[in-house]
């Protein structure tokens, strides 16, 4: 599986004209940096697609990006009724990595992070890509050893994975707390150091501004209010700037999937949690790498800012509210203090939730529906951000061929009739 | 923050509670008939409304007792909290009672209607 590459498009090619680089840089300064174009355009919405894209957060401006680079399919429409961006991928904690226990979870993963590997290129856009290593760690010698099968898996997949003794965590991680005597002592941890962080801003422009290279019309402020059928086929969507004519209707709204889902009568596995993120106030590199700890539902990492950006697990019930409730992070925040005591008299500086898509077994929905022309991608829950290049990669697959492929074809909403449930608590239930 | 309103022992903060989801699945009686889609449906299906949203919480570091909570998923309003093995009473979330589509359901026309005893219990 290592070697298989996943087809990236038409590359050199789409990226935006003209072309970001340090030259770009060096001449636009000599006008104090006036006269940079727009990343891309604002369009009126025309009548009629071939294809439009429901919500243009990461994940939906991966699609729609995908689908003109390597399917061809350029008259597209991404349509946002925010701003892209602005939901879930703007609120997540940026980690990415491919660790996952089960062969239909490890393919779509690793496809994604072959995709991130080369994002930057593809796109001509620095998605500041870091593989800094993603650490996790485990608290009880049951976990330990549930570790060392999950990460033997691992590597049978093709995928790098480390077990790291105590010594050699604290030796990795020279801040943290190793001490036997606290409530949840670090006992040891496995290691992918292809894993790391992404600037998840960076990762919607860069799909944006390439994809509207290529044609797709991207359109904030819309909201989607009805989807249009004839019988069991989907001839458009009512939107809050009017009818929108097209046969095929990708759905990647993350949170909403279930109030979209409903215009069409269907019914989701879904429930809508908060998920909850904070960051401090900037410090001096104190930490290079990504730690998760699923036993004590923390994960941290420190941003090129300086910021230290933390994330719990999510709220116990269902939300649209984009907020959630104080004992979550103030549970989290219990942890990274034991952990990690130098942070003890750090400031947090905000605070948010985003509304994640949790599904019953942890893993995405990639489906066609009963509904001849419309597509669901959505259950990502507490872990797209890591998929965005790959679930828009497979997802356009689907679009365009209107079968699922290899990768796909194990995340269809049919799963939850037969039973064929990929279950991923272990690996996915808490973090990112 | 939730202040939630025990039926037996009055408001007390959320991290008393833990939360059961969607309140009112039938269950589907164990007949050849059920089709694998209706045990889906009982299994894994799930409203997950933007809006009253009936559910079940149960007071698990209190009296550890189970009880039905409307509640509004967008402001997080509580809006009425009432007794297992019954149905809620004021028009908003007796509205979204009836107009679920669980109530056509096979599985909810194939339960029995509940039996009180005079104390209020279930039988």
């Amino acid at each position: 599986m290592a070697q298989n590459q996943p087809e990236r498009g038409q590359r050199g090619l789409p990226g935006g004209s003209p072309r970001y680089s340090a030259f770009a840089l060096a001449k636009k300064a000599m006008n104090y940096h006036q006269d940079w174009q727009r990343a891309w355009r604002d369009p009126e919405p025309k009548s009629k697609y071939d294809v439009v894209i429901i919500g243009g957060g990461g994940h939906g401006l991966a699609t729609a990006y995908y689908l003109a680079a390597v399917h061809g399919i350029t008259n597209i429409a991404v349509i946002e009724k925010g701003w892209i961006g602005g939901g879930n991928t703007g609120r997540n904690t940026t980690i990415i990595r491919s660790n996952y226990l089960w062969d239909e979870s490890a393919a779509i993963y690793e496809h994604s992070m072959k995709l991130w590997e080369g994002m930057t290129q593809d796109l001509n856009f620095n998605v500041m890509f870091s593989q800094r290593g993603v650490l996790t760690i485990s608290h009880s010698e049951h976990e330990l050893r549930e570790m060392s099968r999950r990460v033997h898996a691992i590597r049978l997949n093709g995928i790098d994975s480390d077990i790291l003794g105590p010594a050699e965590i604290k030796k990795f991680v020279p801040i943290i707390n190793i001490d036997q005597s606290i409530r949840y002592p670090v006992m040891g941890g496995f290691l992918q150091k292809r894993g790391g962080t992404a600037r998840h801003d960076a990762v919607a422009w860069g799909y944006a501004r390439a994809g509207d290279d290529l044609g797709v019309d991207i359109i904030q402020k819309c909201e989607v209010t009805g989807l249009r059928r004839q019988g069991r086929k989907i001839v458009g969507v009512e939107t809050s700037r009017g009818f929108i004519k097209t046969k095929k209707v990708g759905c990647v709204v993350a949170g909403h999937s279930s109030v979209v889902a409903a215009m069409a009568g269907i019914r989701l596995p879904i429930a809508s949690r908060p998920l909850q993120a904070l960051v401090s106030e900037p410090i001096k590199p104190i930490l290079d790498t990504v730690i998760m700890s699923n036993a004590v539902h923390m994960y941290i990492s420190q941003s090129d800012k300086g910021e230290m950006v933390l994330g719990a697990g999510v709220d116990k019930y269902n939300s649209y509210a984009q907020r959630g409730s104080f004992p979550v992070p103030e549970h989290m925040l219990a942890a990274a203090v034991e952990l990690f005591p130098v942070l003890s008299r750090l400031r947090m500086l905000r605070h948010w939730g985003g509304i994640v898509d949790t599904c019953p077994d942890a893993s995405p929905i990639i489906s066609k529906t009963d509904i001849e022309g419309l597509y669901f991608d959505c259950g990502w829950g507490t872990g797209g951000f890591k998929a965005t290049p790959g679930s828009g990669h497979v997802f356009a697959d689907l679009i365009a061929n209107d079968s699922p492929n290899k990768i796909a074809a194990p995340y269809t909403l049919d799963r939850f009739r037969s039973g064929l449930l990929i279950d991923e608590h272990g690996a996915a239930g808490v973090a990112h | 923050m939730l202040i939630i309103p025990c039926p037996y022992c009055g408001p007390r903060d959320e991290i008393e509670f833990a939360c059961g989801g969607e309140a009112h699945i039938a269950r589907p009686l164990a007949k050849n008939t059920i089709t694998d889609a209706e045990f889906a449906d009982y299994l894994f299906i799930r409203d997950n409304p933007k809006g009253v949203f009936l559910e079940r919480w149960c007071h698990s570091a209190g009296c550890r007792r189970w009880f039905n909570v409307a509640r509004d998923t967008v402001t997080h309003e509580i809006i009425e909290v009432y007794q297992m093995g019954s149905t809620p009473k004021k028009a908003i979330s007796k509205t979204s009672y009836s107009s679920s589509w669980r109530r056509n359901t096979m599985a909810e026309k194939a339960a029995k209607p509940y039996k009180r005893s005079k104390s209020g219990r279930v039988k």
